[in-house]
């Protein structure tokens, strides 16, 4: 069952990327950002979509399955590490394994970089630095059923398929729900939506 | 109906989760003890009127270095991109240190003593008033103060100046609304919290880009949108917001109050007005009647270039809903009809009954930090302390009361911020000071705005980084940021705030409440300018706006850190502040009522013809504020949205990069094309951020509302063309021995190379 996660909401998003200055920002990154903003459907639409790591439980980590230097350390709580750098050899084997495009590789420093989940401030009962901001909810960080009591009726996708392959995340994607009209807490007359009834 | 999931108890929630974040927000301890000393300073985002709360991280030195988001009731810790990085112009490496002058604008500027700088100034005040008369030196505020330097900026010009001449950049901000506003309801302010929002059926955004220019107020838009209100944006541009709408009206330019009438002709026609809240509440209802059934939908369509049904769902959707509520920004204030823009929407709610209720009510959304407490105290042409008339004989007696002048020495209204540079231009105005404001950038029409500024005689200008408009001055005087210094801002809410200081001003820099007191003493008025800081001001202000329409006087430093803002009017010490308005169901006029007003659709003031047959209009981006001065020297803002662009339809046959050519009657400029089909055909977009030659600004047009004087920005007519090159974005102007563009600054040790550029405008989009 997941646990508490980063939910990803595309129909949120306005690409201002508020994310990436935070990641920015965040202790984790010292100065780089390790999210970045997709424009899906580029010149007919302005949806954005943020890119986090997903941080795949099965199979778990195809980042650090594929790691010849064992530099990508999996914790117990599901978080995908990124590389430790007394081992990473900026070989780019986990750039090429990953199958969202999530980890980046510092060609200076022969090193890789990728969201860690913020694990300072996680560990620290933080949300991370990117949903933390997140003007929209785009991000949002939390378990399902706070998601949920925020947002009723959304549900989430935890698993995606590459081919024949298919990878089951910690990081979920939300679906939208339907359109209904919802009280807010304590209660609102019931009203019609679109001049339809919807008591 | 499905049924909700019950919300968690906040405070059984437990740490990392968001009901633990809203319960009490972050532990500082933790930062306290863990960053060597490091401690976090609450205050608000220097930028929009949202008025964010964050936290500055200020090392053990005493000096900020980061920022960490703040569990505020406004933002509940979101940060846009602009918040995250505002920290970084407090120690940049471009701020300015020591007052500059020049005694002609041919030399170059050299680094002077304070002294220096308020004497030479102080004596060019005496001399072009002497020669020219008082009414010869202009005074130009800005609305990113805080209300204790807007009400100081005012003071100075009529008590130490004795000028008519002073306005502020608010002029071009949310003047229509705030005019309209003044119409309809006889007070100048939103008339709900954004709260509201949440609790609507039908929310209304009317030329307004939530998501680029006020992201931080997205949280309420969705959060309506999760229980299901209906959205409905009205733009001429697919924004983020508009992309999820229930109806999207992309409207051309400038059509906006012919739309709303023929909306209200609709909701009259099906009979879905609320004749019983009007005839309660509103006076001028039969005029408006009449009017608006000149507006019939397909009258409208044709004008506004959108499909008739479109009218028809908008009054349904907006009149049929239990509660809805209409929120508008620049997009419809921008205009030589900008207040009536603004009457037509009012019109709608009031007609739908939509006022002074939970969900159901209406708004602007301000766009500078300050916009709406910038006006309120007097730094506006034509009003004292309070929202005092300067018109007003008895307004005039109670203000020369408290500032303890005689009536006849107080100077009569004065003219709006682009009518004084054509004041310049004519010679008519000799001498000025700015402070806070970038008018080379921000005014329309650039041509005339720099021949304005060449001719005058003397130019001074406050600031903390060079503008374009202070490298054209004689004396910079350089002052404090928001981090530097403490007072008060009122948000979009009419919500004030209180921002706190978080580091000392840097060695050499003054505030601005400390060089207009200087300046006051040498004109021989220091009596009347003996404040110690932003404190004393307060006070003052505090009594001058006692038992006006904008009372203050119930808010007090104490208060505002204990409650985290208050709605302004609040009378006494022991008054909660006034979050909504009109729950009573009285306005502020005499009788009560509310005034609605009848609305005339006219063409906008640039014509259409064979050479310009094409709509130009303008906004924001995320990454920049107003005038780009203080976010175009910020790396991170710099790389997300490195210049201007422009948005033009795929059926003019250009690919996104090439560089196009957009032509208008005062002047050309050549942008990369972005090419997209969310922007009508017959329209382009660029945005305005920039100086010249990438200067939207020296495109648009200097035709002003004839009530509200706002400048025409958001309409001009255009034709672009095929370009050779694409005109390069100047550095940000420096002062001797600084430099504009440092790597991006990040708060942490050890920074790596700046991310690839990425984002809207950039050649990687194309």
């Amino acid at each position: 069952m997941m646990g508490r996660t980063i939910f990803i909401d595309p129909g949120r998003c306005i690409g201002c990327q508020a994310c990436v200055s935070a990641c920015r920002e965040c202790d984790s990154h010292r100065g780089k950002s390790m999210i970045h903003l997709d424009y899906p459907d580029e010149g007919h639409s302005v949806a954005s979509l943020p890119t986090v790591c997903m941080h795949c439980e099965d199979p778990v980590a195809p980042c650090a399955e594929v790691c010849p230097a064992d530099a990508i350390l999996v914790t117990a709580d599901g978080v995908v590490q990124q590389a430790d750098t007394t081992r990473c050899i900026g070989c780019a084997n986990c750039v090429n394994a990953c199958p969202f495009g999530v980890p980046k590789i510092d060609l200076q420093a022969k090193l890789q970089m990728k969201c860690n989940l913020c694990y300072d401030r996680t560990a620290d009962g933080l949300a991370p630095m990117c949903a933390t901001v997140c003007p929209t909810g785009a991000l949002f960080y939390g378990t399902v059923e706070e998601l949920q009591a925020e947002r009723p009726g959304v549900q989430v996708v935890d698993s995606f398929t590459f081919g024949r392959t298919t990878v089951t995340t910690g990081v979920a994607m939300v679906v939208p729900a339907d359109k209904v009209q919802w009280p807010v807490p304590g209660g609102l007359p019931v009203v019609e939506v679109n001049g339809v009834d919807v008591r | 109906m499905t049924e909700q999931p019950v919300p968690l108890d906040p405070s059984l929630a437990p740490p990392g989760t968001r009901n633990f974040r809203d319960a009490g927000g972050i532990p500082a301890d933790r930062w306290r003890a863990d960053q060597g000393g490091e401690t976090l300073v609450p205050t608000h985002c220097c930028f929009c009127g949202v008025q964010c709360g964050m936290y500055l991280r200020v090392n053990k030195s005493g000096k900020v270095f980061g920022v960490e988001p703040r569990n505020h009731d406004i933002n509940r810790m979101r940060l846009c991109p602009k918040g995250i990085n505002a920290y970084q112009q407090v120690n940049h490496p471009d701020r300015l240190t020591s007052p500059l002058i020049r005694r002609s604008r041919d030399e170059p500027f050299r680094e002077t003593s304070w002294e220096e700088a308020l004497d030479f100034t102080a004596a060019e005040m005496q001399r072009i008033q002497s020669a020219y008369g008082n009414d010869a030196f202009g005074v130009l505020g800005g609305a990113s103060l805080y209300s204790e330097k807007t009400y100081l900026v005012g003071k100075f010009a009529r008590v130490a100046l004795k000028t008519r001449h002073v306005d502020y950049n608010g002029r071009l901000c949310m003047v229509s609304a705030a005019g309209a506003n003044k119409l309809a309801f006889g007070i100048d302010r939103a008339g709900n919290p954004f709260a509201d929002i949440l609790q609507t059926d039908c929310l209304l955004i009317a030329g307004s880009n939530v998501g680029e220019c006020f992201p931080v107020m997205t949280q309420y838009l969705w959060g309506a949108r999760d229980r299901g209100a209906s959205l409905i944006v009205i733009d001429p541009r697919e924004t983020a917001i508009a992309r999820t709408a229930d109806i999207h009206v992309a409207l051309k330019p400038g059509t906006d109050s012919a739309f709303f009438n023929a909306v209200l002709h609709v909701v009259i026609r099906e009979e879905l007005d609320d004749e019983s809240f009007i005839s309660a509440h509103a006076t001028g209802w039969a005029e408006v009647r009449e009017k608006v059934a000149e507006y019939p939908p397909e009258r409208a369509a044709e004008i506004c270039g959108v499909p008739e049904r479109q009218i028809v769902q908008v009054a349904r959707m907006f009149a049929r809903a239990p509660r809805a509520m209409a929120w508008h920004a620049r997009g419809i204030e921008h205009h030589s009809q900008g207040v009536e823009n603004c009457l037509s929407v009012i019109n709608l709610c009031v007609a739908t009954g939509n006022i002074g209720k939970p969900g159901a009510g209406y708004g602007t959304i301000t766009g500078q930090g300050n916009g709406q407490g910038g006006r309120e105290h007097g730094q506006k042409s034509d009003l004292l302390p309070g929202g005092r008339s300067i018109t007003n004989d008895e307004h005039r007696r109670q203000i020369c009361e408290i500032w303890g002048i005689e009536e006849s020495e107080l100077p009569p209204a004065g003219t709006s911020m682009m009518e004084m540079v054509w004041q310049m231009q004519r010679h008519e105005i000799r001498g000025l000071i700015g402070i806070c404001n970038n008018p080379f950038v921000s005014l329309p029409n650039y041509r005339v705005v720099k021949e304005g500024y060449d001719a005058i005689e003397f130019h001074a200008q406050l600031d903390f980084f060079l503008s374009e408009t202070a490298a054209n001055a004689h004396v910079v005087l350089p002052v404090t940021t928001w981090a530097e210094d403490e007072g008060v801002m009122a948000n979009a809410e009419a919500r004030v705030v209180k921002h706190n200081k978080a580091q000392e001003p840097l060695p050499g820099v003054r505030t601005d409440t400390w060089v207009m007191c200087q300046l006051a003493q040498r004109l021989g008025v220091g009596d009347k300018f003996a404040f110690a800081g932003s404190r004393d001001v307060f006070e003052e202000l505090r009594i001058a706006s006692a038992g006006t329409v904008n009372d203050y006087y119930g808010i007090t430093y104490e208060r505002l850190e204990e409650t985290g803002g208050i709605a302004w009017p609040c009378p006494s010490t022991d008054h909660p502040g006034t979050p909504r308005l009109f729950e009573d169901g009285k306005t502020y006029h005499p009788n009560g009522k509310i005034h609605m007003q009848v609305v005339e659709w006219h063409p906008p003031m640039d014509p259409y013809d064979d050479e310009h047959p094409m709509t130009l209009t303008t906004g924001r981006t995320v990454a920049h504020f107003l005038s780009g001065n203080q976010t175009r020297r910020l790396g991170a803002l710099v790389e997300q949205t490195p210049r201007p662009w422009i948005e033009v339809h795929p059926s003019h046959g250009f690919r996104s990069g090439d560089p196009v050519r957009v032509v208008t009657r005062r002047g050309s400029e050549v942008f990369p094309a972005l090419v997209t089909e969310a922007i009508r055909p017959d329209t382009v977009f660029v945005p305005y951020h920039w100086p010249v030659p990438t200067a939207a600004n020296a495109l648009t047009i200097d035709a002003l509302d004839p009530r509200s004087k706002i400048p025409e920005y958001k309409v001009c007519a255009c034709r672009i063309e095929r370009a050779e090159q694409i005109d390069e974005v100047p550095e940000p102007p420096t002062a001797p021995g600084h430099h504009a563009y440092p790597e991006t600054q990040v708060s942490r040790t050890d920074p790596l190379p700046p991310t690839v550029p990425q984002g809207r405008g950039t050649a990687e989009r194309s």
